[in-house]
């Protein structure tokens, strides 16, 4: 961890937040060194929005502070927000506007020239890939491409530090990878980043640390690969169709596994880590299970998600959230329903 | 983490009063062409918005009209109807003004125009400054559909158009109180359910539609002593004669009240919206 101010994008530093009851922040330190992507790691309710809110200037903390390029965010908020930019959960982009409109609005907004802002708009419809459809009002543009043009739209004003909330969010596979191009070559061009997921792969593509927050905490941090050391490398899974046979099958494959097996008791699923052994585990617990006359289905064995993450971390998997997100009075439930709808099921 | 060095922070250079008062306006100016856009992209919007007052004014012009008697008008009920129509026309145009900014709150764009370096005040008064045109376009119509059924001014051209004004100064009071609505409920069917709530009780119990002498007493309490129906009688007065000054210094009294609380209410919930 950076322990020089002068080379941090942002500080963080015992950062609470409640809303009413619910702590939504119980006391976060980050770090994130210019130029460098950080990947905020955590489930819905994580704390993950109310961060970013708060570093964004949007929403003042209760206790600690965040430094965004030198300034605080409380009392200079005025100067944080001439060196960032935003791209949240949904595109916040005025979809009766064309491309081109949204962008030389906000560029307006950041008090260019009418000439400046129309290059500026120009410029950024090129670079994302928006030049054939930059003169269609955006309601007929797909999600992904309004998601891109959202973050044009954060763009707009050269920032130093961008943070992006969840930017892939209820986009397909495709329109994600997509994103993580234009993210890369961000990062490419100097921009500090700081991301919030809920995908692990996501985390461990683009950013080059990650903290893990649950409940307002910080629960783990380090790079990609020490979170996975941390959770145990690959992992066993498999379902057991006859529930009362599921402590014959843990029982067969505890030679095989590394720490506590996770059993969904609902599904019949069984979940164990087993470190950096693959295929070699995979086969020993094929023997076991059959050794001990268990059928099983869908054996397999695959990389760490999120839920693997949490599981290893907190012991509880990832939907089970702690407090709600940071917002007030839950005002934000059509939003929120949105970004699910539009998610297929990709949250976790 | 251990030891953050004091951050070495740039000076911070805000700029002057000059510069930022520039700023203001051109943001304003800039969030003001944006919404006009907005409707004449969405030509729907005006249209619904002429469309309920112009109902209102054939059903009350030839379906319940014939029997309400307003006597002492000069004209008739279509005279008295009129400057009703078009306050509680005025009143209802503030349903957008709530709409649209409880749209933006939930798309997130209030959250990125928060999180821009502009300033603070220019997405109200954008707002406040498009609604005003769109006012004038949907006063102006509903005056034209007036007159197509037989409402006629009565009092010259002067007050005619104090009249007009006086409606779009009303309508743009309410459209403070439907901002403070707006962003402080945050949500788009909560707003429109609470518009209802608040503005139905208050221009049908007026003096908009019938005579308030024709209401049972305790009701008349209320309608006399309500806004409304001050600016109401007051536009009447304008259109049709009589007397104007002492309804108009109550509504005058009410409007500037209105504004009073409402703006730095609704500047306040704007920058703590969320």
């Amino acid at each position: 961890m950076a322990q020089v101010g002068g080379d941090a994008a942002i500080i963080v530093e015992g950062l609470t937040k409640s809303f009413g009851e619910v702590h939504a922040l119980r006391g976060i330190d980050l770090s994130v060194p210019r130029g460098t992507v950080l990947g905020v790691l955590g489930p819905n309710g994580a704390g993950k929005t109310t961060a970013v809110r708060i570093l964004t200037t949007l929403l003042r903390p209760d206790g600690g502070r965040a430094i965004v390029e030198g300034y605080d965010v409380v009392r200079h908020a005025g100067a944080v927000r001439r060196s960032i930019g935003l791209s949240g959960q949904s595109a916040a982009i005025q979809e009766e506007l064309t491309g081109r409109e949204n962008l030389e609005i906000v560029g307006r907004l950041y008090h260019l020239s009418w000439p400046a802002a129309r290059a500026r708009a120009t410029e950024l419809l090129g670079q994302f890939d928006l030049v054939d459809a930059a003169d269609r009002q955006a309601k007929t543009f797909s999600g992904g491409m309004q998601r891109r043009l959202d973050l044009a739209a954060s763009l707009v004003g050269q920032p130093k530090v961008l943070f992006l909330d969840e930017p892939t969010t209820g986009l397909d596979p495709r329109s994600r990878l997509g994103m993580w191009d234009i993210i890369r070559s961000l990062v490419a061009d100097g921009t500090t980043i700081l991301l919030t997921t809920q995908y692990l792969d996501e985390a461990d593509d683009l950013a080059d640390a990650i903290v893990v927050i649950d409940r307002g905490l910080v629960i783990a941090r380090g790079t990609a690969e020490e979170l996975k050391g941390q959770i145990g490398g690959d992992v066993l899974e498999f379902a057991v169709p006859d529930r009362d046979r599921i402590d014959d099958a843990l029982a067969a494959i505890k030679p095989v596994g590394e720490g506590e097996p996770h059993v969904d008791h609902d599904t019949g699923l069984v979940s164990v880590g087993v470190g950096g052994r693959g295929s070699e585990a995979l086969i020993e617990a094929v023997r076991g299970l059959d050794g001990a006359g268990v059928a099983t289905r869908g054996l397999s064995l695959r990389r760490p998600s999120l839920d693997d993450v949490f599981l290893a971390l907190t012991g509880h998997a990832a939907e089970e959230t702690g407090p709600p997100e940071g917002r007030r009075r839950g005002r934000r439930k059509g939003r929120r329903a949105g970004a699910e709808g539009a998610g297929n099921g990709r949250k976790s | 983490m251990t030891a953050v060095a004091e951050p070495v922070a740039p000076p911070v250079s805000e700029p002057g009063l000059i510069t930022r008062t520039g700023w203001s306006v051109s943001d304003t100016l800039t969030i003001t062409r944006r919404n006009l856009l907005v409707w004449m992209r969405v030509p729907a919007y005006i249209v619904f918005t002429v469309i309920q007052p112009i109902m209102f004014v054939l059903m009350f012009r030839y379906v319940f009209g014939g029997a309400i008697p307003v006597p002492g008008i000069k004209g008739g009920y279509v005279n008295y109807l009129m400057p009703g129509i078009i306050g509680q026309t005025a009143a209802f145009a503030c349903f957008g003004t709530a709409i649209a900014l409880a749209q933006e709150l939930q798309k997130g764009v209030i959250d990125r125009l928060r999180s821009m370096p502009m300033s603070r005040s220019a997405v109200l008064a954008g707002r406040l400054v498009a609604d005003t045109a769109r006012i004038a376009v949907t006063v102006l119509i509903i005056v034209g559909v007036g007159y197509a059924v037989g409402f006629r001014f009565e009092n010259g051209i002067v007050p005619a158009i104090a009249m007009v004004l006086l409606a779009m100064v009303f309508a743009l009071a309410f459209c403070c109180i439907a901002a403070y609505t707006g962003l402080a409920i945050g949500d788009e069917e909560s707003v429109q359910a609470f518009g209802l709530i608040w503005l139905f009780p208050l221009t049908f119990v007026s003096s908009a539609f019938v005579p308030i002498a024709t209401m049972p007493g305790w009701l008349q309490a209320f309608a006399n002593n309500q806004p409304v129906t001050y600016v109401i009688d007051t536009m009447r007065a304008l259109a049709l004669g009589g007397a104007v000054q002492a309804n108009l210094l109550k509504s005058l009294a009410w409007l500037v009240g209105i504004f009073v609380v409402f703006a730095p209410l609704s500047v306040r919930a704007y920058k703590r919206a969320s």
